[in-house]
């Protein structure tokens, strides 16, 4: 095993060690944490598997199995992102919901009290 | 059997208008019959006393929603105390609350769901700086070859809607630059809107750079938002 395989291992086992651990402590949402954990899952698995990583290259084409690896890389932080901005979007109205409700109960209150 | 009067509630949006959302809330208040509601979108200056003071009721937004979110707070009160009429007009002091008789009168009559005031109907004397009239132009394209209205000022803020209407905006009404979008949500209601003519005024003359980057910026939000709301469903 060179070195460059056992980085890839150690990295990306690292890194699922962390997701998993922030999901414990309930720093990080099940929802949220289901990209991530695949994400680098899928690294893992292709660092212990590297035929595997050329065979899925030349499936698709492409001549140079590291460039299939960020070609993954980069859809997946496309991916991540897009999830971000619903998720955003998302908490933004319901924001928005929650503070016309705040007002049209302070107006409510106002009214009963005096 | 005698009708009950239409309930009818005046809706202003304020954000830091401490100076000047005194003056028409009194003239409401001294004048007319209508109830007056002041939407404080989150300033911290002293808007929501100085409306109060006037005799305005006040809802006070914990944060800043936009023009749009604050509107829309407006109609969820008018729908949840029954009223059957929203006139909004601005607090700012463009729009002239002397006009809000002449836009209420198609909906008093029955024959429209949402009476929009123009600047562009009859001789009303607005004098707006070019950007604004090339925007407000585009627009007007637009939604003329979308909806089939025949609209002359489709980015008027003063407007009145009737009960429908309401009901329909306290649960969807666009957040950002919310007229324009308003009239693709009125033609896919079927609703019938008409135009009024009335006297509008420019806060401001002359444009720097930074307003020119949001006009287009405007434009194209707005557009983008008119499109998907052709195709978006509601629910």
């Amino acid at each position: 095993m060179n070195r460059v395989t056992l980085f890839a291992i150690c990295a990306s086992a690292g890194f699922l060690l962390y997701i998993l651990e922030m999901v414990r402590r309930r720093k990080l949402r099940e929802e949220y944490s289901i990209l991530w954990l695949s994400g680098s899952a899928l690294i893992l698995v292709l660092s212990l598997k590297q035929d595997w990583l050329v065979v899925l290259a030349h499936a698709v084409g492409i001549v140079y199995p590291p460039s299939f690896l960020f070609l993954v890389g980069i859809l997946f932080i496309l991916l991540i992102l897009i999830h971000f901005s619903i998720a955003i979007s998302k908490l933004h109205m319901m924001n928005k919901k929650m503070a016309q409700e705040i007002a049209l109960m302070k107006a409510n209150r106002e009214e009963n009290a005096g | 059997m005698e009708r009950t009067p239409p309930r009818i509630l005046v809706v202003l949006p304020a954000y830091r208008e401490e100076r000047s959302i005194g003056g028409p809330v009194r003239s409401l208040r001294e004048h007319y019959p209508y109830d007056v509601l002041v939407v404080n979108d989150g300033s911290t200056d002293r808007t929501s006393e100085a409306a109060r003071e006037a005799g305005a009721t006040v809802l006070d937004l914990p944060c800043n929603l936009g023009i749009g979110g604050a509107v829309q707070t407006g109609f969820q009160f008018a729908r949840d105390r029954g009223y059957d009429i929203v006139v909004r007009i601005d607090g700012d002091g463009q729009h002239e609350v002397e006009d809000i008789p002449k836009v209420l009168e198609p909906i008093l009559a029955g024959k429209a769901d949402a009476v929009i005031g123009s600047r562009f109907l009859g001789e009303t004397g607005y004098r707006g700086s070019i950007p604004r009239i090339f925007g407000i132009r585009f627009f007007r394209l637009l939604v003329n070859l979308t909806t089939g209205y025949r609209v002359t000022d489709p980015t008027s803020g003063f407007f009145a809607i009737n009960r429908r209407l309401i009901e329909f905006y306290s649960n969807h009404y666009p957040s950002d630059y919310p007229e324009v979008d308003a009239y693709i949500l009125m033609h896919r209601l079927k609703a019938r809107t008409v135009e009024v003519p009335v006297r509008m005024y420019d806060r401001t003359e002359g444009i720097s750079s930074i307003t020119a980057f949001r006009a287009v910026y405007y434009m194209v939000k707005v557009t983008l938002s008119y499109l998907i709301n052709c195709i978006r469903r509601f629910g």
